[in-house]
């Protein structure tokens, strides 16, 4: 065969930095989605406001919570919340982006074949630092007062972002295992809502039914309320941080080779 | 080096772990600088062929190469060649006009200096300028096609994969693609272009490969595959079958090929419309049946696949008669 034709000159930059270019390039057109449509834009944002005045205002009176005001105990689980739910935005673009044929055109394009997951997760961590920054701010001007200071602040934001980045990887594999974006969001919320309200992120676990307490306890999204909660009040993580970041990295180690087999078989 | 900008020699491909075969033996090779058309109905393989030699598929068994270099060894050589454009359109709907060309530039790695002002010349050449800057969810069809072609052209590719570019359009915005495929084969560009239409294919293609059911059933230029059809189909129609049936007796000797009974309907391919016309007309007026109509028009697609394969474009395969693949193989020819 011959190998003496020419294909068009292209830059010279190696083909790392184009890899990168293409994830930024991926990221960079999913915000612009994100910012774009209304619906995405209530879901990320306004959503989680909505949470948050919720819980606080209307449900937040009758839950009792042991050694601080509800409204603390309440936002930084909102954070954990919002992520997961953000996730659901993973699964519904893939599925999408597939419907429409678009990775089908990204497929015979000369970009690297891992932008497409990896841009997308990308703009979702891009995503909850948006959020974080939002609840933050909204959290204050309801009450919210983190006692555990600046530097613990900021490593329970890090943190969430781990455990919300590990999450994209799972909805990147239901978005493209579904049929369609509808079903791709219908897969979403029977797995999201067990594990979003039997945990720790609005009331303590100890209030659950005994049968309900050790799934409640243990489950990942508990751990993780916990351990951001901790940090940002400065009150005692126990094991609660590293056990978040061993679920991290387990999660990324299994649903990102799984996601990227997917991906490779569909498109 | 061969001088095709496509060569594909025996390809196969399967479906389903084999129960589905979607393609069966497609060798093809199209010549630099033309447009080489991919003809057949919905369901024969066309768009298999297209993600085949796009990279997007792989075959499963034969090979291919595109402006030279091996689809399956040395994909990323070939989709650096390469632009695709089809019938989906496959703009991103939530950004703009440009900034859809200015990713699929990026992703193309092409350096910010470049794509920027060649997106703009795309804009303008096709139309777009003044929509540049709307978000794609408010193009009309038309417009979404050449927003597509330009995506497609940005990288400047000599090889270009039309899938269907037309289908679904209204007749101007049709001719509109017409004319910029022309405006780009003049520049030197190599373009595959998949149809269900007669007419485009005619219209675009110097050559052609006919597929049916996954298997080219005719190849050659499209003047060939139309004298060996007949210019003209005279339609015949009357009021109950029986005269039809009669009436398709007597002129049937008018065509060199049989003449086709639909109902009360008679079609007839024929060489000169008008002589062939009047000699159906004398013989039916002759025998006194009753005519309720006539009607001559350009042959369609099904005019070609009833003539090459003896079944409707539209028809899936039937099973009721003795036709297995042998005897449909038998009638692949070149004309």
């Amino acid at each position: 065969m011959s190998t003496s034709a020419q294909a068009p000159a292209r830059s010279t930059r190696s083909s790392l930095r184009w890899a990168v270019s293409d994830v930024l390039t991926m990221a960079k057109r999913n915000l612009i989605a994100l910012v774009r449509i209304p619906t995405s834009l209530v879901f990320a944002v306004i959503q989680p406001v909505m949470f948050v005045l919720l819980f606080r205002y209307v449900f937040g009176g009758v839950i009792n919570v042991p050694h601080t005001a509800y409204v603390n105990y309440l936002i930084p689980g909102i954070l954990v919340q919002t992520t997961i739910f953000g996730a659901v935005g993973t699964a519904i673009g893939l599925a999408e982006d597939l419907q429409r044929g678009l990775i089908e055109r990204f497929r015979a394009l000369p970009m690297a074949r891992m932008a497409v997951l990896a841009g997308r997760t990308v703009s979702d961590l891009a995503r909850n630092v948006g959020v974080l920054i939002v609840i933050t701010v909204v959290g204050i001007a309801v009450g919210f007062r983190p006692h555990g200071g600046i530097p613990d602040y900021l490593a329970a934001c890090m943190l969430m972002l781990l455990f919300a980045y590990c999450l994209s990887w799972g909805f990147a594999f239901v978005g493209l295992a579904a049929p369609n974006s509808e079903t791709a969001q219908a897969i979403s919320f029977p797995i999201i809502f067990p594990i979003t309200f039997a945990s720790a992120i609005f009331v303590p676990v100890d209030k659950m039914p005994g049968w309900l307490q050790p799934f409640a306890i243990h489950q990942p999204v508990s751990q993780a309320a916990d351990a951001v909660r901790g940090l940002m009040l400065g009150t005692p993580v126990g094991n609660s941080v590293w056990v978040t970041i061993a679920w991290s990295i387990g999660a990324i180690a299994i649903l990102g080779p799984l996601a990227t087999a997917r991906y490779r078989k569909v498109a | 080096m061969s001088n095709f900008a496509v060569e594909a020699l025996n390809i196969e491909r399967n479906f389903n772990g084999g129960e589905v075969r979607a393609l069966d033996d497609v060798s093809l090779h199209v010549p630099q600088g033309e447009v080489f058309g991919l003809l057949g109905p919905n369901g024969s393989g066309k768009t298999t062929m297209v993600r085949i030699l796009s990279t997007i598929l792989l075959p499963t068994s034969g090979t291919a190469t595109v402006n030279g270099f091996d689809v399956v060894k040395q994909p990323d050589a070939v989709r650096r060649s390469i632009g695709l454009a089809g019938q989906y359109a496959t703009v991103d709907e939530n950004l703009t006009g440009s900034e859809n060309l200015r990713m699929i530039g990026s992703l193309n790695h092409l350096e910010k200096s470049i794509v920027i002002p060649r997106s703009k010349d795309l804009l303008e050449q096709f139309g777009l300028s003044d929509a540049a800057n709307r978000t794609t969810k408010t193009y009309s069809g038309g417009m979404r096609r050449r927003l597509d072609l330009a995506a497609a052209l940005v990288a400047n590719p000599p090889l270009l994969f039309l899938d269907e570019p037309t289908t679904g359009l209204d007749p101007q915005s049709r001719q509109d693609l017409w004319a910029i495929i022309e405006g780009l084969v003049e520049g030197g560009t190599t373009v595959l272009l998949t149809t269900q239409y007669l007419e485009e294919a005619d219209r675009l293609a110097k050559q052609l490969v006919v597929l049916d059911h996954g298997k080219i059933i005719a190849e050659g230029t499209s003047q060939q595959l139309k004298t060996r059809l007949g210019n003209t189909v005279l339609v015949l129609s009357f009021s109950n079958t029986d005269d039809a049936s009669r009436a398709a007796k007597l002129v049937g000797d008018v065509s060199k090929q049989p003449a086709n009974i639909d109902g009360t309907v008679v079609e007839l391919t024929v060489e000169h419309g008008p002589n062939a016309a009047a000699e159906a007309l004398r013989r039916i007026d002759t025998a006194k049946i009753v005519l309720t109509g006539l009607t001559l028009r350009e042959p369609s697609l099904d005019d070609v696949f009833l003539n090459l394969t003896g079944h409707k474009a539209e028809d899936p395969p039937s099973n009721d008669n003795d036709a297995p693949s042998s005897k449909r193989r038998s009638r692949k020819e070149s004309v």
